[in-house]
Order: structure tokens, then sequence, then C-alpha cells
């Protein structure tokens, strides 16, 4: 309890590892979140960002490392003793209780006065749009509505964090993004630190200031969802968060922050902008996302850009934009999207159309292979 | 009745008059007025007057009784505390032992359940003195014994059934563990319990082999009063008493399986 | 998931473990000891009647004549394997009835599956004494069957069934049956419609898809309701008392016998012993076995 954390962070999380067995499911990772922000921690099933989010709540004990809030080590608290709340998958909502009785179920056990019970509880009610039904049993509620209870109940304890474990997943997509704005507006009026985790890339980047990508128990990246998007540190963050494609290549020359690099897959050399430039005659992989491709008809007379010859092998109409699926005369097959900016009954590009694709050297990132 | 074929809607009909027609024919003879269980002699409803004039039927069905309460409700709490600690606290040591004699009651036949609890209760009396006389208090121990592994059961797959982020979001809101159980788990278990409850009832009044074990002269238990009733042959004051037992549980199952129905569309 | 173990208040949590521990020890593993100890007595006439582990000089007397005496006399090899063979005929029948059965309460509709599930549960609830009375009504020589059958003209001399293996293998596939029924229909009642009809669809015969598919999934449903039925039926007393012959010696009725009417204790331990070793230990194991390779295969 007397160990401070070194600096000012509200949540910092010290080389805490998980291991079940054999399996180690978080692997000495390390974080530091801000008070007040919106985090979130994204990644595929089993990626150990589940067991992460319960050693916060204090569900598992960890194998080894530290947590800190506001500067306490709260490692070895009980989950009841954590000024820490948790909103579960399932919502968790109790059966046997009122939407009342769930909600006050936290200020109960903090053994509060009645009225102030009574009161913290209609006003949170009220916070989520449920003041008329807080007699109701919760198998007399929609999955939204129950989503705003478990929320409500955990809330009303005034916690420092508020932990989220997939907090939109049970919903349906119309639901999902009606709520994604209203969590963001509440985190916003209470300006409580939430902690999410989710599995879905969209989620995490409409909702969060910042996102750890985690795989195996490690972060990948932590950034800003600009960050992470943009500017993917590897080829795993790139290829998890939204699409992208790539080309194998090697290194031929690298100078003024501008490097070349000899592809086979393209059948011709890449230039893509870069800070640290990889040593000539290394291997790298040259990454571009579909909607940074242009598509044309005719060949652009850029000669700064890169510019690919291939047919398209097949399209996608999405109302708001196009896919396209243009095959290279090397065989490789690049993804390119396009806003559908006219309103046309026409195909722009049609199967088996010859085209041009092509990108700046600064929409291109150059990634270890 | 979709996709049912004909031979199984008529294998169906076979085993449903195969299970009910024996029991009709008792309700039907128990108002035979011959003292011949076997000819009908008229109707009659005099073996339910002689029924209630039987002072030792009486006496057997109120030990019976005596028993299968206290050993269902020794049986529930014994069985609600394993069935949880088995789901609910991880591993603890000799677990795998606790597994072990907490399902074996289960598959033991009665007889060696019976003559294993008996010779215990003999060595007992011989080493302490206790117990005393075999009667009420053994075959309630006896009881309480192989129900409670029943309870445990149906407990433990309730538990498993359970969504376990309930108890802990119920810690993470404040709550330390044992008021957690008192809160969260055992209101959710109740009906299990309950179920627990009601048929560890009906496996000791159902008991015939491991009661006469365990009982000593004069502890008669109702089956084992009517065993040795029958054991001379169909008798027609069994045939009513038959039909009072079948009358009353079905009253009761029936009406436990409409409240059932009723509070889970509630 | 490890629970809360290192936090302090776990007093009430070791209370709920010891209190049904204790119990089970007391009650369910030390007779245990007390019978396997009594199997190797010699039987006196006493109170109790058999002899003490230790003599009156301290040193142990045990004797095998008892195991001895079950391996020699062919007496009891053959009602061993009478017993394990009754019930196991009787398992196969239950089975062969128990299963269209839960298959037709399984695919009934919902309102009808509920009224039929609850017709198989309510005898279980009814007293199996009463149950089994109920047959000696039925199978007697002036029993309604009888009585029928003669009515009808089908035969003017009674049939002879009660008191033969017949009224035992009536009497407890009778008794047994909802145990065989209702851990199938668990099974069938999980099992996804759909497959059936896809393996239809692939062109297999309802017979094929039967085999290949019900039967394949329903058989953890089929070994737990075996399990249900054989071990209770190989120690059965009350049936062979009951219905069947004097000559129909069953091993729980044996057992009954050398301890009551023969009042040899130790006897009557050492048949204990062996139908536990022989017959419970050995089902058990296979259960546990089979329900680990289902669980390895889903």
């Amino acid at each position: 309890m007397t160990a401070r954390s070194s600096n000012s962070a509200f949540i910092e999380v010290r080389k805490l590892s998980k291991h079940f067995g054999d399996f180690v499911a978080v692997d000495a990772v390390s974080l530091k979140i801000e008070r007040g922000e919106l985090f979130s921690i994204l990644g595929g099933s089993g990626c150990g960002k589940t067991t992460l989010l319960r050693m916060l709540a204090g569900f598992e004990t960890p194998t080894s490392g530290q947590v800190f809030l506001d500067g306490v080590d709260i490692t070895n608290q009980p989950p009841y003793e954590r000024p820490v709340n948790m909103m579960f998958q399932s919502y968790a909502v109790f059966p046997h209780m009122t939407v009342e009785q769930n909600v006050a179920y936290g200020l109960k056990k903090e053994r509060l006065p009645k009225e102030e019970t009574a009161s913290r509880v209609r006003e949170m009610l009220s916070l989520v749009k449920l003041d008329d039904f807080g007699a109701r049993k919760p198998n007399q509620l929609s999955g939204g509505q129950r989503q705003r209870v478990a929320l409500a109940r955990a809330l009303v304890k005034k916690p420092k964090v508020l932990l989220l474990d997939e907090p939109l997943a049970a919903l349906d997509k119309k639901l999902r993004e009606h709520t994604q704005f209203e969590l963001m507006n509440i985190q916003d009026e209470l300006g409580i630190t939430f902690v999410v985790v989710t599995h879905d890339q969209e989620e995490a980047m409409i909702l969060s200031n910042r996102i750890a990508v985690m795989e195996k128990g490690r972060f990948e990246q932590i950034g800003t969802p600009k960050e992470v998007y943009e500017f993917p540190r590897n080829r795993f963050v790139a290829d998890f968060i939204g699409t992208i494609n790539t080309f194998d290549g090697v290194v031929q020359n690298s100078g003024d922050g501008i490097v070349t690099v000899a592809s086979d897959e393209c059948g011709q050399s890449l230039r893509a902008l870069c800070d640290k430039p990889p040593k000539n005659g290394s291997d790298v992989c040259i990454a571009v996302r579909p909607e940074k491709i242009f598509i044309s008809q005719y060949k652009p007379d850029n000669h700064e850009d890169a510019c690919l010859e291939g047919v398209v092998e097949d399209l996608g109409y999405f109302g708001n934009l196009s896919l396209y699926r243009i095959r290279l005369a090397t065989g490789k097959v690049v993804q390119v999207s396009s806003q559908n900016r006219r309103r046309s009954i026409e195909r722009s590009f049609d199967w088996d159309d010859n085209v041009y694709i092509s990108w700046r050297p600064r929409s291109a990132l150059v990634l270890e292979p | 009745m979709k996709g049912n074929s004909r031979f199984v809607i008529s294998v169906l009909a076979f085993g449903y008059a195969f299970l009910y027609l024996p029991l009709l024919s008792v309700i039907v003879y128990s108002f035979n007025d011959s003292q011949l269980a076997t000819v009908w002699g008229g109707f009659s409803m005099r073996w339910y007057g002689e029924l209630f004039k039987n002072s030792q039927i009486i006496d057997a069905l109120m030990l019976s009784l005596k028993v299968a309460v206290s050993a269902a409700t020794m049986a529930t709490l014994f069985g609600t505390m394993a069935g949880v600690a088995l789901s609910r606290f991880g591993r603890f040591r000799g677990r795998n032992l606790f597994t072990g004699m907490i399902t074996s009651p289960m598959v033991m036949p009665e007889v060696i359940t019976g003559l294993s609890l008996l010779l215990l209760f003999v060595s007992l009396q011989q080493l302490t003195g206790w117990p005393s006389q075999r009667g009420y208090g053994t075959i309630t121990i006896a009881h309480t014994t192989f129900a409670m592994a029943y309870v445990a059961v149906i407990v433990q797959s309730r538990l498993a059934a359970m969504d376990e982020s309930l108890e802990e979001a119920a810690m993470d809101l404040g709550g330390r563990p044992f008021r957690v159980m008192i809160d969260i788990t055992l209101p959710l278990i109740a009906p299990a319990m309950l179920a627990g409850w009601l048929l560890a009832f009906t496996l000791s009044l159902d008991d015939l082999v491991i009661a006469s074990f365990v009982s000593g002269p004069g502890g008669s238990t109702l089956p084992m009063l009517i065993f040795s009733k029958v054991k001379l042959g169909v008798t027609p004051d069994i045939n009513a008493l038959a039909t009072l037992i079948m009358l009353f549980v079905s009253a009761g199952v029936v009406l436990a399986w409409a409240i059932g129905r009723r509070m889970q569309k509630a | 998931m490890s629970r809360q173990t290192g936090h302090s208040d776990t007093t009430w949590q070791r209370i709920a473990i010891a209190l049904p521990y204790l119990w089970l020890l007391i009650f369910f593993l030390a007779p245990f000891a007390i019978i396997l100890k009594i199997s190797f007595a010699d039987p006196v006439i006493a109170m109790p009647p058999f002899t003490p582990t230790f003599g009156d000089d301290g040193a142990l007397q045990i004797t095998l004549d008892n195991y001895a005496f079950l391996f020699t006399d062919k007496l009891y090899a053959v009602t061993y394997l009478k017993s394990v063979l009754m019930a196991a005929s009787a398992t196969a029948l239950c089975l062969l009835l128990g299963f269209p059965i839960a298959y037709g309460i399984a695919r009934a509709e919902p309102e009808t599956r509920n009224i039929l599930l609850l017709l198989i549960v309510l005898p279980f609830w009814i007293s199996f004494l009463l149950r089994v009375y109920a047959w000696m009504g039925l199978l007697n020589n002036y029993g309604v069957i009888n009585n029928l059958l003669m009515w009808a003209g089908v035969t003017d001399q009674p049939l002879a069934m009660m008191y033969t293996d017949f009224a035992i293998y009536i009497g407890l596939v009778y008794s047994y049956l909802p145990f065989m029924i209702l851990p199938l229909y668990a099974t069938l009642e999980r099992m996804d419609l759909d497959l059936v009809e896809a393996a239809q669809d692939l062109g297999a015969t309802s017979t094929v898809a039967f085999w290949n598919i019900t039967w394949p999934l329903a058989r953890p449903g089929v070994i737990a309701g075996c399990l249900l039925v054989f071990i209770p039926a190989t120690g059965e007393y009350v049936i062979p008392y009951l219905l069947g012959g004097p000559e129909s010696l069953l091993i729980g009725r044996v057992l009954f016998d050398e301890f009551f009417t023969n009042r040899d204790w130790p006897l009557a331990s050492a048949v204990a012993i062996v139908l536990i070793f022989l017959v419970v230990i050995p089902i058990v194991l296979l259960q546990r076995n089979q329900a680990r390779a289902t669980e390895n295969a889903a």
C-alpha cells in the first residue's frame, strides 16, 4: 500500500503478467492511462484483453507485476475494496431484483443513508433515461435497457474508473451506434475514466481517446485512433485495424526521408515516405490502405506517384462507396475503395476493365516484413 | 406431433399404457368390496375406512413423514454446501475425494449402503454407546447421506448454468464474498434447493431397503410396513393406501408443475 | 478462473466444505472400511456376530475364508452372473422401449412435450414399492391379466407369470424405464433437428440418418441412462423378492438373506465387497472414461 506510482499517471500498470498453468494470458504489459481518458484495449479473442481487465477489477490475481490507481498500489486489493467498477459483457443484472434494487445494491454495501441512496439512484436512472423503469424486473427489459441498468449500477458508486467489457457486443447494429454516442456523452458529463475492452475495431476507433492493440498477451501499439490507423507500428496492427494492401520488397535506395523499394510482387519500384529509413538491401514491406489509392481509366501523368496497371477482377457496391479488387500483371490482387461521389445508375468501372491505380508516396507506409 | 412417425407414436402409446395401466388397476381394485383382492365383489369404500382405523399404518406414516422431513432438510443443507463448494470455491485440499464421496451414494446398490451403515451403527454403539437404539435417528442419518448426493448434483448443475459474472458484479459493487453468497447466490439457487428438498423427501419416503437395515425393532416406516404386508400377497387395504398415495403425489406434482409454469411465464 | 482464495474471510467457506465433508467421511467412507474389516472376520454366535480384528492377545486375526467360500461355492458365482445378466437384459429392454419414447417426446410440440414429460416423471414420485406391488395384482394366477385372458377365451388355464423371471423383467423394466427415458430425452432434446435434415438433404434415408447422426449424438444420454438402470438393477432386492420365485436368487437378495436370515455378517460383507469391486467400480470407471472421451471429441 505504501509504494507510490512513479509519476502522475492515473492508472499505471507495471509489468503485469498472468499465467494459467503453462499458458501466458498476459505477458508483462505496462500501461499508463490519464485521468478522464476513454481508453480502449482492442484485440481478437484470446489475446488476453479480458484477463487484463479482470486484473484491473480484481477478479484475477496477477502472477507478477503491479497496478496503481491514483498513486495507490491496488494489486492485492479484492474487488469489493477497489474504487473501480465494471460493466460486464453479459451485463450481469441481478434477475431477482428490480431495476432500482440493482442500482441501489452497491450503495447499500457502502451503508449510505436511505435518503441519499434513493436520491442517487433516481438521479442515475434519469441519466440513463430509465426514470419510469425503477420497479421493473430485468426480464421485463430489452437488451439495451438492461445494458443501461448495468451502466447505472456501476456509475452510481462514483468509481474512479469504469471498466467496460465488450459494452456493445450484445446490442444490434442500430442500437450499438446510438449507444456509442450515449456512452461518450455520459463519460464526458461525469469525467470518469473509462477503460473499454473490445474486439470491434470500429467501436474502439469511435469511442476512444487512445487505443491499445493487444495480441498474444502483449501490446502491439498504444496510440490515438488516428495514430494506430494511419501510422501502425507493424504489420499486425496495420492488418488488424482496417484493411491494407502490402507489397514485399527490398530497399534499393533511401535518403531525404524517401525510400525506394523494389517489389517483385508488383513488378516495379515503389516509393514511400519514411522518417527512419531502413538500410539498403533490407527486406521491407510497403503498405497502402485501399481508400488512399486512386483508380482511373487512363494513366495519371504525375510521375511522383506510384502507378500500377491492372484488371478489375471483382467489384462490390456498398452505396456510399465501391470496393474493387484489381489484379496486377504479376497476379497480385490489390484492394481499392472509392467514394461514390456522383449519383449515377451506371458503374464507373466494370468487370475486366483495364485500369490504373495510383497513390502518393506519403500515403504509403514502410513496415517490417 | 410433427415429425413423429407412426412407429414412434405407437411406441409412445404402448409406453404410456405400460406405465399407467397397472396403477389404474390398483385404483379400480381399491374400491372392490370383496375380501379377495382379485375377485370383483362390487363397489365399496370400506377399505378406506379400515385404513384410518389401522393405528399401525398411521404410526408408520407419521414416522416416515418425520424421517423424510428431517432427512430432506439436512440433505438440502449439506448438499447445498457441497454443491456450492464444488462449483464455486475452486481447488481445495481433498477435493477429489470429496467429489467421489458426493457422487458415489447415487451409484451404490441400496443393499450395500444399508448394510454398511448398519455395521457402522453397530460398531459405534459398541465403542461409544450411541446410538442406543435404532429408529428415527439412524434412518434419518442414512437417508440424509444418500439424498445429499442428489441435492448436491442439482445445486451444482444450477450453479454451472448460472452466469458467474452475477456474483462477480456483486463483489465488484462492494459485496464481500459472504454477503454475495447471501444476496445473490442463494436466492438464485433457491429453486434448485427446493427441487432438491422435494427429491430428497420423495427418496426418503420411498426407501425400503436402507431403512430395513438401519431400523431397529419397533421402528417401522411406511414402506417397511407395506412390504411386510404385501410379501404375503395382494391385500385390499394396501390397494386403498396405494390409491391415496398416488392421489396425493399426483396432485402435488401437478400443482408444482402448474406453479412452475406460471412462474416461468410471468 | 480462481476465486478470491487469498483474501481474509474464508472461514465460512471452510465450514461449508468441512460439514458435508465430515458427514460423508463418517457416514459414507467409514462404513466401507468397516464392511471391509468384517469381511475378513469369522462368524460367531454373539453380538455382534463376528470375531474382532485383533484377538485378546492383540494378534491380528483375519481370515480369507469368506472370500474363499464365495469363489469356490458355485452358487455365488452363478448368482453374481445371473444378477449381472438380468440387469443387463433389463437395461437393454429399457433402452429398446425408452429410446423411441424419449425420441417421440423430444420431437413433440412444446405444449404436448411438457405434458408427456410430466407423465414420465410422475410415476417416479409414486412409491417404488407400490408400483412393483401393482404388478402383483396384474400377474397373479387369479390376477387381472389372467382373468382377462380366460374371459376372452384365449386360455382356460391361468398362465404362470407371477414368481417367474418374466415377472422380474417386467418389474425391472417398469420400475427403471423413467431413469432411461429422462437422460435420453435430455440429449435428444438438445440435438439440432437440422442435422438430421441436413443428412437427409445429402441423400441419407431416414434409417441411415438415424444410425449416422441421431444415435452417435445421443450416446452420452444412452450411457447415462444405461448406468442409471444397470447399477440399481444389479443389486435389486424388492423386485425379485416380490415378483420372482424362491429360486430366483439375485445377489441383492442373497446379501439380504445372508445377513438377516443366516445372520452371517462376515459373509454378507464379503458379498458386498465383491459386488463393489466386480460390478460397481468397473462400471463407474468405464462411464468416466466414456464421458472423458465424449468431452474430448466435442
